[in-house]
């Protein structure tokens, strides 16, 4: 008769020898990968060492400008003085608690939506509710509200809305472009195709330069739209065409027996998109869509160049003070660290989504 | 009586120069068992599927419960509601459950309410004995399952009749039974069904006639008992000799 028997590795040791073991599996199986295990260590110790004593030991965290210029540290100092401005530019100060709530809700309605079973049109309606809330809390000039007209936005509210706007406008563009290009209409799939190809064939930098200097040349006499408006409608125009080649690698990767067995149940063509190749398609292409919608989350900091005050664009700004130049390392490691944080959280999430939506739905 | 469910009256079908389909004529009566088979490629997949439009013939005409297949939508949708179908790779929808994908096109196409598609399709499956799947996906079942499942799907539409298309050629050996049986508890309630298969077991035991094709042609139309013992064609006994040894 079988007998039943426990894997002999699942045993549980004291935490010591567990550890050993550990360590003898995976660090120092045989002299020659312990050799490198050994390398590695030293040379990530060397590489830690000059940066801590950079970091902390010789940083100056309070003081001066002067104080700053005299240690050999970092300066800290430099970041807690320029926080308030790297964060929100020039938005006045009596004012700040108003992109701070808007920021505060906005990481509430992602860490809310973030579950797939939350997903439905109460959520949808919530999030029309909020982008309503953040006019109101960002721009104001309603229900008592100080008008701050968007050239005084700026920082890491301004970054979040590029992006986060860009991403919901150009997936479901995308989509679009990409169920359009595999049309069998002519006039369609020509127009798709030509989009696309046209879009990707030039940088962003020279979309928003159009947007910000060419477009307004067209627009009748005394018609003014916001400058922020168009770099947003060149950044969705741009992250469209991106989006919209991810979307037909999933498309091109649902087998033809799947339109068929729709067909021959009598679906139409869209009930047989949106309710089974659309679903299986979009799931498949997560890790690209996320690769596409981190690219384009840093992409937003070429607004600079129009003169919008994102993330990266304060932080040069703040460099610029005469009281507090030279600190520009400290500058971009701290707001490369905020990039750091959005984008790993994207990363990070895009797995977990990944994760779930296969082991619900096991195939 | 014995109403005309589908005609085929010389109809013919290119995949661009290569002339799948000639001349084909073929009438199915109400209720009227039918087996096609035939060598690979000689087209008897191409003419089930152009039945139901997933496939377009070039002339010719056919009906279908009196309806003509024509480029008219309506009619395709028409047509599509009146004829079931069960494909070979079984063609589930693999992100719903059994029951979503039973229910999907009676909700859609039929307008019926949630709760009542679910009854019927809790009916169809424990019909093919599979009612305790229900909240499973696809990938969590066998072949024979998955097929059984999809022929209940095709029968939650309600068809008037049922194409199927080599159902049990991508199916380990031990499953093929399972899902015969089904299919002969279909042909028992009287449901017309056109099967292109190889299963003579089967067509023996069904069928009304079977259809033997070779390179586009029907070639042979026979009872399966003449079929089977006494071949006219030269094609068709060399074919027989192979699949039976």
């Amino acid at each position: 008769m079988y007998k039943w028997t426990k894997n002999p590795e699942s045993r549980s040791l004291p935490a010591g020898e567990a550890m050993a073991k550990w360590m003898k599996k995976n660090l120092f199986p045989t002299p020659a990968q312990s050799m490198l295990s050994i390398i590695l260590f030293s040379l990530i110790l060397k590489m830690l060492t000059p940066f801590l004593d950079w970091f902390v030991y010789d940083a100056v965290w309070l003081g001066s400008a002067d104080d700053c210029r005299q240690a050999s540290g970092a300066c800290v100092a430099f970041i807690r003085e320029k926080f308030t401005f790297i964060l929100f530019g020039f938005y006045p100060r009596e004012y700040l608690w108003r992109p701070i709530a808007a920021i505060g809700l906005f990481i509430c309605m992602l860490w809310y939506s973030k579950e797939p079973s939350r997903w439905s049109k109460r959520l949808v309606r919530r999030w029309v509710v909020y982008v309503f809330l953040w006019i109101l809390l960002m721009r104001g000039g309603m229900f008592g509200f100080e008008l701050v007209p968007s050239n005084k936005w700026g920082g890491l509210p301004l970054t979040l809305m590029l992006s986060f706007v860009g991403i919901v406008f150009s997936y479901p563009f995308g989509i679009l472009l990409a169920l359009g290009r595999r049309s069998k209409m002519p006039v369609i799939k020509a127009f798709c195709v030509g989009y696309i190809e046209l879009i990707r064939g030039v940088p962003l930098i020279s979309l928003l330069f159009m947007s910000s200097v060419m477009f307004p040349l067209f627009l009748p006499e005394g018609v003014v739209i916001d400058k922020l408006l168009r770099a947003q409608a060149a950044i969705i125009l741009f992250v469209a065409a991106y989006m919209a080649e991810v979307v037909r690698g999933g498309l091109a990767a649902i087998p033809k027996g799947q339109y068929e067995a729709g067909e021959a149940l009598g679906l139409s063509f869209f009930q047989i998109m949106r309710l089974i190749i659309l679903p299986q398609a979009l799931k498949i292409v997560i890790p690209p869509t996320v690769n596409t919608a981190i690219g384009m989350f840093k992409d937003t900091s070429l607004v600079l160049i129009i003169a919008l005050f994102d993330l990266l664009n304060t932080t040069k700004t703040a460099l610029k003070d005469g009281n507090w130049l030279g600190f520009s390392v400290e500058g971009y490691l701290f707001v490369a660290l905020i990039y750091f944080i959005f984008c790993f959280s994207m990363g990070k999430y895009s797995r977990r989504l990944e994760y779930e939506l296969t082991t619900s739905r096991s195939h | 009586m014995s109403e005309m469910i589908i005609q085929m009256q010389d109809m013919n079908k290119w995949y661009d120069d290569f002339h799948v389909l000639k001349n084909i004529n073929l009438e199915v009566k109400k209720g009227e068992k039918i087996v096609i088979c035939g060598p690979s490629g000689s087209g008897k997949s191409t003419l089930v599927r152009c039945i139901n439009r997933l496939e377009e013939h070039q002339n010719g005409k056919i009906f279908v419960n009196g309806t003509e297949l024509t480029n008219n939508l309506k009619n395709i949708d028409l047509i599509r509601a009146e004829v079931g179908m069960v494909f070979q790779h079984f063609n589930l929808f693999p992100h719903l459950t059994i029951l979503e994908n039973l229910t999907l096109a009676p909700v859609w196409v039929r307008h019926e309410t949630k709760d009542q598609a679910e009854e019927v399709a809790m009916g169809y499956l424990e019909k093919v004995k599979i009612g305790d799947q229900a909240l499973k996906y696809p990938g969590q079942l066998s072949g024979g399952q998955k097929q059984r499942v999809a022929i209940a799907r095709a029968l939650c539409m309600k068809p008037g009749v049922m194409l199927f298309d080599e159902p049990t050629s991508a199916l380990d050996p031990e499953m093929v039974k399972e899902v015969l049986d089904v299919m002969v508890g279909l042909a028992e309630d009287g449901m017309t069904m056109l099967c292109v298969t190889h299963e003579m077991g089967f067509a023996r035991q069904v069928a009304d006639r079977v259809i033997f094709m070779d390179e586009g042609q029907i070639v042979e139309e026979a009872d399966p008992e003449t079929f089977f013992n006494n071949p006219q064609s030269e094609r068709s006994k060399e074919f027989l000799g192979q699949i039976l040894h």
